[in-house]
């Protein structure tokens, strides 16, 4: 139903559900439509694989359901997965040269929850290789390119979910955040997204980064349409996953609309230091006094840690990295080299070929890290330190109910702009870096623009289990503001 | 502390990985450019402090769960064959390892 108001790809997955619901729409209808949309902004490097033969029957599969009065709560939505989650009927690539052709036997947890729900697959979207990355750069096919302004990166390493859900070629997105892949390129593109408490979503069939970090969330343009899948795609999931938590999925739509009437917000003042860009500064202090307006209290807080947990997430994600790659030796599944002498020559030759630079890095860093003699200085002290940051969110939830924030210290960076300077990137994770090794649920709301008309992130972390708080203090911000609603020119 | 080329080679080959001269040579310097940020990292007192594997652990006991050791599985072989470099016979052929 294309009105001349509000096209359809205008959309998000609430009203769109509502309007399959209604009759209003068919899901081929609503599934052509972003499909026409992927096709004619394929410059964006927004998607890795799409079938639309493939995502046609599955749309006629959710109309035939619905018409046989089986309809899941998210019945005949389309939306689009990030390439890390494995997928039976599509490639997978994990953005690398190492899974090029790849086809995984079986569906990752979170793909078939969201099946289940009712979604329909657009396709697989672009990321940086093995989730490694903050830019995007780092994918193996090709970059993905902000809509905002397509000589910037949309962020990483979900970085095709935030252009597609930003361009409006997929209602919504699935991503990872191992540690921050969700939450900034969601604010390079000015969307919203969420990572959830670490256990409560699956990790079976996300292609291993780092697993005490790695967590699913959904990417999409409003706090209400992330609170509809992130109901649909956590939940335990005991049998496939040695850490998800016995946790019950939960209906995170119910306390959308609750008063943030006395709500406490912890401001830490480390994320409002001298590393902070003004424009940013003054974009995350507008959202903080519209919450004041809606009745909440900002108080100070301190986590002195914050710099800390660059080098700490940066041994132990790599520690864990080299260890869940070992996997890729060119016997069971992937790449081989052509040419070798022997097997540790086909082992070596392999994993030079099929991995690129970053993840070469980072195995490299993480191999030397649980070498004999460097275990205990390096993996267990950042272990500790682990503890220790996570020791401090616990004391400053004591004094407030949320944390808030910047989720960048900059708007997104020309395409190129960190150069051949990987440090670059790993400085300017220092926002996102503590709530993930806390493992506490974060998010990122759109809060305004800065420096070159670029989207700006609020970020919102909680304790833990607490996301139907933070998508209800999200929602209420998007209900007195409209920056989420603003979208990029020509889109 | 500063790495130097024969480290560099030393964990190029637990790591399987093959390096060509000049990637060690950049992988030396920005490894050793990591490594200044950790000098921070080694400095803090970690006496006494438990390291922290599951976050969650923080609040409540996380026990790794396990499952009864039963077959569960349907045979996949070919599925989980198809994507693999060399297959023969439903066995994955590797270059010859014993003599």
């Amino acid at each position: 139903m294309p009105s001349p108001n509000k096209p359809l790809h205008d959309f998000g997955v609430a009203e769109l559900a509502g309007a399959l619901r209604d009759g209003k729409l068919s899901s081929v209808e609503a599934t052509q439509h972003f499909l026409e949309r992927a096709r004619s902004h394929a410059d964006l490097g927004a998607y890795l694989a799409i079938d639309e033969d493939l995502t046609l029957r599955q749309a006629r599969a959710s109309d035939d359901r619905r018409a046989a009065g089986a309809a899941g709560p998210l019945e005949g939505v389309p939306i689009a997965h990030k390439d890390i989650f494995v997928t039976k009927d599509l490639p997978t690539t994990a953005g690398s040269r190492m899974l090029e052709g790849y086809r995984s036997p079986f569906d990752a947890t979170v793909v078939r929850k969201l099946a289940e729900a009712g979604v329909v697959t657009l396709g697989k979207l672009n990321c940086d290789e093995f989730a490694m990355g903050s830019s995007n750069e780092n994918s193996a096919y090709h970059p993905a390119r902000n809509p905002w302004d397509r000589t910037r990166v949309p962020g990483g390493s979900s970085g095709g979910s935030a252009v597609a859900v930003a361009a409006r070629l997929a209602p919504a997105a699935t991503g990872t955040d191992t540690g921050g892949s969700i939450r900034q390129p969601a604010a390079f593109c000015g969307i919203t997204g969420i990572k959830p408490t670490y256990g409560r979503a699956s990790r079976y069939g996300m292609v291993a980064f780092a697993s005490s970090l790695d967590q699913a969330g959904p990417m999409a343009r409003s706090a209400e349409d992330c609170a509809w899948l992130l109901s649909s795609l956590c939940g335990p999931d005991p049998d496939r996953d040695s850490t998800s938590l016995d946790r019950p999925p939960e209906d995170f739509t119910r306390t959308l609309n609750d008063s943030l009437d006395g709500l406490r917000i912890g401001i830490p003042s480390e994320f409002f230091g001298a590393g902070l860009a003004e424009d940013v500064r003054a974009a995350v202090e507008t959202c903080l006094k519209a919450y004041e307006k809606l009745g909440a209290k900002l108080v100070p807080i301190s986590l002195p840690r914050t710099e800390l947990s660059i080098p700490v997430y940066y041994i132990i994600a790599p520690a864990e990295a080299s260890s869940n790659l070992s996997r890729f030796d060119g016997v069971k599944f992937g790449h081989r080299a052509k040419q070798y002498t022997d097997l540790v020559d086909m082992y070596k030759k392999t994993r030079a070929e099929g991995f690129g630079d970053e993840v070469k890095r980072r195995i490299m860093i993480g191999t030397y890290v649980l070498s004999h003699g460097y275990y205990d200085a390096y993996y267990l002290q950042a272990q500790r330190i682990r503890r220790m940051i996570a020791d401090d969110f616990q004391q400053a939830f004591r004094v407030c109910d949320l944390i808030a924030g910047p989720v960048a210290p900059t708007v997104a960076w020309k395409l190129g702009g960190h150069g051949n300077d990987p440090l670059a990137d790993y400085l300017a994770d220092i926002f996102t870096l503590p709530a993930s090794l806390a493992g506490l649920p974060g998010m990122s709301v759109p809060t305004g623009f800065g420096e070159g008309g670029m989207p700006v992130g609020l970020q919102l972390i909680g304790n833990y289990f607490s996301e139907a708080r933070l998508l209800n203090a999200a929602h209420r911000l998007q209900q007195a503001t409209d920056f989420h609603l603003r979208k990029p020119e020509g889109i | 502390m500063s790495l130097t080329h024969d480290d560099i080679a030393r964990i190029a080959n637990l790591a399987r990985l093959e390096l060509h001269p000049d990637e060690s040579e950049r992988m030396l310097t920005q490894i050793n450019g990591f490594f200044n940020i950790v000098e921070a990292m080694r400095a803090v007192d970690t006496t006494g402090v438990e390291p922290l594997a599951h976050p969650v652990a923080v609040i409540q006991d996380v026990a790794l769960r396990l499952r009864d050791d039963v077959v569960s599985e349907p045979d996949q072989r070919e599925a989980n064959q198809r994507s693999a470099p060399a297959v023969e016979q439903g066995l994955f052929l590797v270059p010859k390892v014993i003599e």
